[in-house]
């Protein structure tokens, strides 16, 4: 079993740290070989010993020490085995024995290639880094190979590779990797290093452990919110209930009464207390009885943001793809039309936010788990105003990011405290309360369509998807005429052969709600709209669903080999007892083509039981099989609870859930036997970690529509409808 | 008010002085320092901070301090000691169950307590041992399958 390197917490070893920082080392830096790990991950520095690094991913010491430099983060899609399987694959090393570590914050190294920054996010990691990953590994194999051949005075074209060494076949002389370094290190690197023949592949393909899972079995893995450093105290928070309130009274000395609280800051829109522990801080932060001064957002809810938005969706919208001429043809009658609404989400990573800061005059020190390293550190660099280059970012493993950790707002939050302790480390903790009232929320949206058919098929489209832009705050730049190109994703690349077809974009942003990224993003949204709307269309055609699909996917083979293989192997078109139902869904989402059902039944008083999910995968080269079947599943029912019960409510300008009682999350005994499917397939690596998730609502949504004939228009599923005690909102 | 209890933890006696009402998971995780048991919702609605009190799996978020007393606690860093915690362990490597991990520190101590009590259970028992237990990474199934097969001892 390969290791992880610096990763893991030894609580024995915290002495050890202690010291270290006492002595004054930067805890930045790599410990020798042979030193035993210490409680924070580690990120690269330079070693006196000469290795040989040819690129920022890959160094390889003289002992033959291979250490690989993941600039994605682990966040439980297995990334760090998919990247240094790519790596290592290119590279021939010795697999079983690299060493792997966080890359530090630098967007000059690390960035996404899609979006220019060091951003883990958009299900793009494989497909971003696949071939920025094998050059580097080619790169250095070549290196190798040629600094080899000088040695022996062959032609390096009569060298192999394989596990961690140089073979001359001919001769029978081999060399080790790390016996190269030297001479490997005095060549520079070529500019077109050949890759391997997919055919030739030895790891990537295959499904092999994962490095992250032996320390997540024995509560060694350090995530964020398991930092500890000599003399740190911790605080909890309380953010203003309402977005744009400003705090108007405490009872500090309350707080100050509780046995282990240190301090209380008061800013003007958060209070924190600190405290030797986070019972102290916690029991503090409710002694404070903070009163809140609610600002301009005091009175909105919920209803206030649906009528908005409606009114905001009658409006044309920013064109974002037009073929034919599907407005003209939807005038001549016979138009049939829908609207499909989604609600707010919260994310509720199952580590609840946090970050530990320790800011001196000086200098900035943060230990985190953040999807956007680079950006945690710009955001705290700015508001203490540092240079950059001072303030040292810790990332960690994250106990679940599914785009929450895309904000650097916790990091603000504590950065924010520390001011208020210069000198002082400060972890500070939100509870779930906290985190689930203060996140960024999946927008609602609102889609629109309307179609006509001929002959069993689409003759026209039109699509307008109306909601918040998290692009144009996220990421202006690339925010253009109107357009998000996330909130339209799915529909300008919709998978059916329709040829009039149109697509709009109109921008409305909630009052008093901010919205983030949440996984699956976009296409959750417009895979919802038009997979919903594939199935009241067959219903009319008198079509069966999957027939009504397949017709009309001639162009895209690969999304109806899926569409094949999924209605196969979920029996479809087999008998079901009564009140029970099959559900189809086809999308081509984060560059995969998935085909799912979903089997369910609906009970006389409108609750849904899941039965069975079926799911056929085209995600192009799959690194890791195991991998991608498992963040299908994961993907699914992350889907499926929002579809069950997912929904953030706005009364009075406040968030109304706040934990797991009323934010409810599926639990072991609802999920049913899920199926994936992996299709083999030569093309290039698709996206995979938000795939399952925008899979699910659909196709439980047209499996509840074949069990009762209700066609549900808005998520989550709503059980008096179900129950026939209210009318279908449509 | 703050008192001074000697819990039994892993095997070892720590002393430790606390308010008596504070939550044994903050005891472990920021006063002594073993932080494989997690903090998720602080109401026992998630099972993230399971430990085992004499055996028995037990919210941690909830339990006062100066309830333990003598009973002996183990946590995700000692359940590797018991022959289940140690079966549970590899039946989760070897089925690779595990996502982002956070809530598996309390899934694998739910799990190993279900299995000293029943050391065969069926689907209705991994129910209802486990459904306290929320995976947000959805690994429900992966953990299905690995209790049966820590049940059959085919993982070691
Ligand atoms: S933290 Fe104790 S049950 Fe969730
Ligand atoms: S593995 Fe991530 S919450 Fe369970």
């Amino acid at each position: 079993m390969p290791a992880v390197e610096n990763l893991s917490l030894n609580p024995t070893r915290r002495g050890l740290l202690a010291g270290a920082l006492a002595g004054g080392f930067v805890l930045a830096f790599r410990v020798p070989a042979g030193a035993q790990p210490e409680s924070e991950p580690d990120q690269p520095a330079d070693e006196p010993a000469g290795p040989f690094a040819p690129n920022a991913f890959i160094r390889i010491d003289p002992a033959g020490r291979t250490t690989l430099t993941m600039p994605q983060v682990e966040m439980g899609q297995g990334i760090y085995t998919a990247v240094a399987m790519i790596l290592a694959e290119e590279l021939d090393a010795d697999f079983a024995s690299v060493a792997l570590e966080h890359a530090p914050p630098n967007d000059r190294l690390y960035a996404n290639p899609t979006f220019g920054i060091q951003v883990t996010g958009n299900s793009n990691s494989v497909r971003a880094f696949w071939m920025p990953l094998r050059a580097a590994g080619a790169a250095a194999r070549a290196m190798l190979v040629e600094a080899a051949a000088t040695q022996w005075g062959v032609d390096p074209a009569s060298c192999a590779t394989a596990s961690g060494e140089v073979v001359h076949a001919e001769s029978g002389k081999r060399l080790a990797y790390g016996a190269l370094v030297g001479a490997a290190s005095a060549l520079s690197p070529p500019a077109d290093p050949p890759l391997k023949d997919p055919k030739d592949f030895r790891l990537v393909g295959k499904s092999l452990k994962r490095f992250d899972t032996p320390d997540k079995t024995n509560g060694k893995t350090v995530y964020g919110i398991d930092a500890m450093l000599p003399g740190m105290k911790i605080a909890t928070v309380a953010h203003s209930p309402v977005v744009g309130g400003k705090v108007a009274h405490v009872d500090e000395a309350a707080a100050m009464a509780v046995p282990g609280v240190r301090r209380v800051v008061v800013l003007d829109d958060l209070v924190a207390v600190v405290g030797d522990h986070m019972w102290a801080a916690k029991t503090g932060l409710a002694a404070l009885a903070v009163a809140w001064n609610d600002g301009p957002n005091a009175s909105v809810s919920s209803q206030d943001v649906w009528t908005a938005l409606r009114e905001a969706s009658a409006h044309e919208g920013a064109v974002a793809k037009s073929v034919g001429d599907a407005d003209g043809m939807l005038k001549k009658g016979g138009a049939i039309e829908a609207a499909y609404e989604m609600p707010f989400l919260a994310h509720a990573p199952m580590e609840p936010l946090n970050c530990t800061v320790r800011l001196t005059p000086e200098s900035c020190e943060i230990w985190i788990g953040t999807q956007v390293i680079s950006r945690v550190q710009k955001t705290v660099a700015d508001l203490v105003g540092l240079p950059q280059d001072k303030v040292v970012v810790h990332n960690h493993y994250i106990g679940g990011g599914f785009g929450r950790r895309l904000e650097p707002d916790m990091a603000l939050t504590a950065a924010r405290v520390a001011q208020a302790m210069i000198g002082e480390t400060v972890k500070v903790v939100w509870t779930r309360e906290e985190d689930i009232r203060h996140d960024v929320y999946r927008p609602v949206y609102r889609d629109t369509v309307a179609a006509t058919l001929s002959k069993g098929k689409i003759a026209a489209l039109k699509y307008k998807v109306t909601g918040s832009s998290i692009i144009a705050r996220w990421l202006p730049p690339a925010f253009q005429k109107g357009i998000d190109i996330d909130a339209i994703d799915c529909a300008v690349d919709m998978p059916y052969d329709v040829p009039n077809f149109h697509v709009e974009y109109v921008r409305a942003e909630p009052q008093g709600v901010p919205t983030g990224f949440w996984r699956g993003v976009g296409p959750n949204n417009n895979v919802f709209a038009i997979e919903s709307f594939m199935d009241e269309l067959a219903r009319k055609a008198g079509k069966d669903p999957v027939a009504f699909r397949r017709d009309m996917l001639d162009k895209e083979p690969r999304a109806k080999a899926a569409l094949d293989l999924a209605a196969e192997k979920s029996g479809w078109g087999g008998a079901l007892p009564r009140r029970a139902g099959r559900g189809v869904c086809v999308q081509p989402a984060f560059g995969s083509f998935i085909a799912t059902v979903v089997e369910a039944e609906v009970d006389t008083s409108g609750e849904v039981r899941l039965r069975r999910v079926t799911c056929a995968v085209d995600t192009g080269i799959a690194v890791n099989p195991d991998t991608v079947v498992a963040q299908l599943e994961g993907g699914l029912i992350f889907g499926l609870t929002a579809a069950l019960y997912g929904e953030i409510t706005i009364r009075d300008g406040r968030v109304e859930q706040s934990n797991f009682n009323d934010y409810r999350m599926l639990r072991i005994n609802e999920v049913p036997p899920i199926e994936v499917h992996v299709i083999a397939s030569g093309a290039a690596p698709g996206g995979i970690g938000e795939t399952g998730t925008t899979a699910g609502p659909p196709a439980l949504r047209n499996a509840i529509y074949a069990a009762t004939g209700i066609p549900l228009r808005r998520m989550p599923v709503d059980r008096e409808v179900l129950a026939g005690k209210k009318e279908a909102w449509r | 008010m703050q008192d001074t209890f000697r819990l039994r933890i892993n095997g070892e006696v720590h002393a430790v002085t606390v308010p008596p009402d504070m939550p044994l998971l903050w005891v472990l995780r920021d006063v002594i320092g073993l932080t494989g048991t997690k903090f998720g919702c602080g109401i026992a609605q998630c099972g993230a901070c399971t430990v085992h009190v004499d055996g028995r799996p037990v919210r941690s978020c909830l339990l006062p301090t100066s309830a333990v007393g003598e009973q002996a606690v183990t946590t995700i860093e000692g359940i590797g000691e018991t022959k289940e915690g140690a079966r549970v362990q590899m039946a989760w490597l070897a089925l690779e169950v595990i996502q982002c991990g956070y809530c598996q520190s309390g899934q694998i101590m739910s799990a190993a307590a279900l299995l000293a009590q029943t050391p065969a259970p069926d689907d209705a028992d991994i129910d209802a041992a486990m459904a306290g237990n929320i995976c947000r990474c959805g690994t429900y199934l992966r953990i299905r399958a690995a209790i049966k097969l820590a049940a059959s001892g085919d993982a070691a």
